[in-house]
């Protein structure tokens, strides 16, 4: 192997590389370096975002297929890695202030975006699981980050002993895939289904079955879901943030390939699971995060019912939805990397809230973030012109075409529950009386990525031309 | 120049001014109120230069604008035709006053409401303007969001209840017209609204597709039985909130009917002309009665609303020249006579913040100026020969009475009923004895009120009496639309007779 050979894995080879030499550098500096390291895990982020943008536009494949550099996987990377440099940038003024500003923080979210960018680009069994794993551990050290924490521990636990179990999962439908069809790689097993005509025999689909599960969990989809809310809840805030955009967005777009790529011409076979998990998902959203009194909890329900409408994508299982779920996802990003940046102002005096009812009265003490959580409350329950609905406008727009009127129906049904939830945040804001005004510093690099956010969600109904046209170009790799 | 495109977005401008404002709280929410005003007013006059230059013999859409936005088939496209010149007037023309009105009444967040308002009228213009179904669908439920924050923040005692109901019951019903507007664009390949009224839907398809949009728009109207947030929202909603609510924000439901389900569904439109008919006269007699009992002046005309409403799809759907017309007529005339009479409750409550009947009595004593405008308001309402309710509900009844002898008939009792609460309203409020106490420190209209209600009155007069200005308008397009109608319900009858 030459190293010219490796040009499609240049990305991953410059941000591993550079992880393993922050984490040098935090070593030999000790312990007062993590926001030099932060930084400059950001800019390490920043050149793996231009080298993605620099490769040729047509595909290229590595490591003898196992890893395939397209569009599709491109415009995955891209938003995995705004969504890893947002993550780094929100922290650092939490993980100083809960003294758990070590190093490691930030060379940890860079190993989990090496991860992440593998699994979009994974084309074979086998990477799809290294890079799964890699970016599985990585989170689980920061689910349980703040180790003094009884509730972010309980919480890292949680996520790892599930987590073991939805990878077996998927290990055991990997093998029993290899096993029916004599390979790991995409492309050979899509070759195999193929040759044995339009009827899957039962054994690949009890793998599919399994591997769907291993990967619905990793999406966090119902009937899988049930680690989220407590994970969400438990983990330290910006780890949450973390976890509710970029490994979210890398899941979805690995559900993705690893469905349509092997599996796409006995979609009929496996278009009822992800029917069924994304109409569960869409309801159970909806409908579960009306009780909840914790912000970050009710943004876990909420996270379930969006990844719900993402499925439905998938669920269509054509070039347009494809397009849909890679819209839908970059807009997610935006919204949801916006709210949490105001969870993360949210402070009384001394210590972090994460009360619903601690947002009482925000419109008057803090006017510039009410009003953009009401954007993100309102673009994340789907009302125009607001981004958040145009990521449900293309998602249903594929739903439409490929005939789920049921699932479409569903969809808006439940968005109407949802639309509720997210009302009452701003009810509570702009309505409710404050007892106690949260107090003051908003850190300037919390405000500028709430501005940043904000600005996309509010305006991008104005200029949607060069999103929607990447995303396209970014769907049709799919389908050679 | 792009004028709709400016009338649109002007108040986006003044919008984005006064957000930018800063200072002492008391000189901003002054900036606030003087930046509102000249705003609608300079957007008011930008109107009534398009509607100069609106040419009345033609059907065709004009000042027409057109730039690729989200799709192929799927562009920004902006027009106005003869049936929706005047919706535009309506709204620029209600403005001014919904901020002359909100002047002293609105006391905290004065930015906040101003800005809201501004928001809201860009996105009602752009509703009337829109030639494309998906920027339709944008300007359309995106008004929910300011009018949500304008119940809640500035609303009466249960405002909160108010607004969700508002929110949810008016979204339920618009995602459903979503799903049938992306079924459409698959269908036709495009939402432009021209190419689709040309399109001929399958008439089994054109069936499923009007009841989406029925669904959004006749919660939107509202038509009974999905007319319950409306009593609620006019009640707690700030006057200026009801002006707009009722004279603009009920007519997008009737300008629905009239813009799509008729021209691109003609079939499924005469196939559920009995059922709207139905609704309709139930509307009319059964909230005209409900109204008879109300205690609370507010909810007594938002039923009345409601009730003339039911005039209005009574009309549009009697598919007939006069029904039509005189179905626009009777929104924009309901449009100046209810906003007009929120604003007479707005002047008492201002006074006694109280909106209960049994508070008042014997106003003529001390108010004359308020008895002469509210008695005049009060017979429009009622559709009294020389104000401009009677030639509305004249008109529609003329198109119902040809399409349905028995829908006609049983219409015009609601006219008596409307009288008899309206009349009894006014008795109780305005006659009788001047007892109570807390009622004889009250002044008559101030000249900032003259101000608002002036124009309101002349209107309702002008277009009682000389009401050819307005019909001239619409009279081309609306044959038109009638026309394309009768030609799709032939060819469908001609295809079946083929078979």
């Amino acid at each position: 192997m030459t190293f010219a050979s490796l040009a499609p894995v240049y990305p991953e080879l410059w941000l591993a590389v550079a992880a393993m030499a922050l984490l040098l550098l935090g070593v030999f500096r000790g312990e007062g370096s993590t926001r030099l390291v932060s930084w400059l895990g950001v800019a390490a982020l920043v050149v793996t975002l231009v080298l993605v943008r620099a490769q040729p536009a047509e595909s290229q494949s590595a490591f003898g297929g196992m890893f395939l550099a397209d569009g599709f996987a491109r415009f995955a990377k891209l938003l995995i890695l705004i969504g890893s440099g947002f993550a780094i940038v929100q922290s650092l003024g939490y993980i100083k202030y809960n003294r758990m500003d070590r190093f490691e923080y930030p060379v940890l979210i860079l190993l989990a975006s090496v991860g992440m960018m593998m699994m979009v680009s994974a084309n074979d069994l086998m990477s799809l699981y290294l890079g799964l794993e890699l970016q599985s551990l990585s989170l689980y050290v920061l689910a349980a980050f703040k180790r003094d924490s009884e509730r972010a521990t309980e919480a890292g636990l949680k996520y790892f002993v599930l987590g073991a179990l939805s990878s077996g999962m998927l290990l055991y439908g990997s093998s029993l895939i290899y096993g029916f069809t004599g390979s790991t790689g995409f492309v050979q097993i899509a070759e195999a289904v193929k040759a044995s005509g339009s009827h899957a025999s039962i054994g690949l689909i009890v793998g599919i079955v399994f591997l769907s599960a291993g990967l619905a969990f990793k999406v966090s989809a119902v009937p899988f879901h049930m680690w989220v809310p407590d994970v969400y809840e438990g983990a330290p805030t910006p780890v949450t943030a973390f976890f509710a955009v970029a490994p979210k967005i890398a899941a979805v777009a690995l559900f993705c390939r690893a469905m349509l790529s092997p599996f796409g011409d006995i979609a009929a076979d496996w278009q009822q699971i992800i029917i069924v998990i994304s109409a569960l998902s869409m309801l159970l959203g909806a409908f579960a995060a009306i009780a909840q009194n914790n912000i970050k909890r009710l943004m876990a329900y909420s996270s379930i019912g969006h990844v719900g409408y993402a499925l439905v994508g998938l669920a269509a299982g054509t070039e347009e939805g494809v397009r849909g779920i890679l819209i839908y996802l970059a807009i997610y990003l935006a919204m949801n990397v916006g709210t949490f940046a105001c969870i993360l102002s949210m402070r009384h005096r001394d210590s972090l809230v994460e009360g619903v009812s601690d947002l009482a009265g925000l419109a008057k003490t803090h006017p510039f973030m009410a009003f953009l959580l009401a954007g993100f409350m309102f673009s994340l329950a789907g009302v125009p012109p607001l981004a958040g609905f145009f990521g449900k406008f293309y998602i249903f727009m594929a739903a439409i075409n490929a005939k789920l009127y049921a699932l479409a129906v569903l969809g808006m049904l439940s968005s109407v529950v949802s639309a509720y939830y997210y009302l009452r945040i701003v009810k509570i804001m702009y309505f409710d009386e404050a007892d106690e005004p949260l107090s003051k510093p908003l850190r300037t690099e919390l405000g500028a990525v709430m501005g940043i956010t904000g600005l996309f969600t509010l305006l991008f109904f104005v200029y949607p031309a060069p999103l929607l046209a990447a995303a396209q170009a970014a769907a049709k790799t799919l389908f050679p | 120049m792009p004028l709709l495109s400016i009338v649109t977005f002007l108040p986006l401008v003044g919008a984005a001014f006064i957000l930018l404002a800063r200072g002492p709280e008391e000189i901003v929410a002054r900036n606030a109120r003087n930046a509102a005003l000249w705003t609608t007013v300079i957007t008011f006059a930008v109107s009534l230069l398009i509607w100069i230059e609106f040419d009345n013999s033609t059907a065709a859409f004009q000042f027409v604008e057109k730039h690729e936005w989200l799709a192929p088939g799927i562009s920004y496209h902006m027009g106005v035709d003869g049936i929706s010149m005047l919706f535009v007037i309506l709204t620029t023309f209600l403005m001014p006053l919904c901020i002359l009105a909100s002047w002293d009444a609105i006391e905290h967040r004065v930015k906040e409401y101003m800005v809201a308002f501004l928001v809201m009228e860009t996105l009602m213009i752009g509703v009337f303007c829109a030639l494309d179904l998906v920027l339709f669908y944008l300007f359309f439920e995106a008004g929910l969001i300011p009018m949500f924050l304008i119940i809640g923040i500035w609303g009466g005692k249960r405002r909160i209840y108010a607004s969700f109901k508002f929110f949810l019951y008016t979204l339920l019903g618009s995602l459903l017209l979503l799903l049938a507007l992306l079924y459409m664009y698959f269908q036709a390949g495009t939402t432009d609204i021209p190419t689709l009224m040309k399109h001929a839907f399958d008439p089994g398809v054109q069936k499923w597709l009007w009841l989406a949009f029925f669904a959004s728009f006749a919660v939107k109207v509202p038509m009974w039985p999905v007319h319950t947030w409306l009593p609620d929202a006019h009640v707690e909603a700030p006057t200026a909130g009801s002006v707009i609510l009722a004279g603009v924000m009920l007519k997008m439901g009737g300008y629905g009917f009239i813009r799509f389900s008729i021209p691109m569904f003609p079939d499924a439109s005469l196939y559920f002309a009995p059922l709207v008919f139905g609704l309709s006269v139930v509307a009319i007699i059964y909230t005209s009665l409900v109204a008879l009992v109300q205690e609370d002046m507010k909810k007594l005309i938002a039923y009345s609303s409601v009730a003339h409403m039911g005039f209005v799809t009574m009309g549009t759907f009697s598919l007939t020249l006069q029904g039509v017309q005189g179905a626009i007529f009777q929104m924009l005339s309901h449009g100046i006579v209810s906003g007009a009479l929120f604003l007479c409750v707005g002047v008492v409550y201002d006074r006694l913040h109280t909106r209960e009947i049994a508070r008042y009595g014997g106003l003529v004593n001390i108010m004359p100026k308020y008895a002469v405008v509210f008695m005049l308001f009060t017979m429009a309402n009622v559709g009294l020969p020389g104000t401009s309710g009677f030639v509305g509900e004249m008109l529609t009844l003329v198109g119902a009475f040809k399409a349905n002898t028995w829908v006609a008939l049983l219409a015009t009792t609601g006219v008596i009923l409307s009288a008899a609460y309206a009349l009894w309203l006014y008795r109780r409020v305005i006659f009788g004895e001047l007892t109570k106490d807390d009622l004889k420190a009250m002044t008559d209209l101030s000249p900032r009120e003259v101000a608002i209600i002036a124009p309101l009155v002349f209107l309702t007069l002008f277009m009682g009496i000389y009401p050819a200005p307005f019909l001239d308008v619409m009279a081309v397009s609306v044959n038109n639309l009638l026309d394309q109608h009768q030609a799709a319900i032939a060819a469908v009858k001609a295809a079946v007779a083929a078979k």
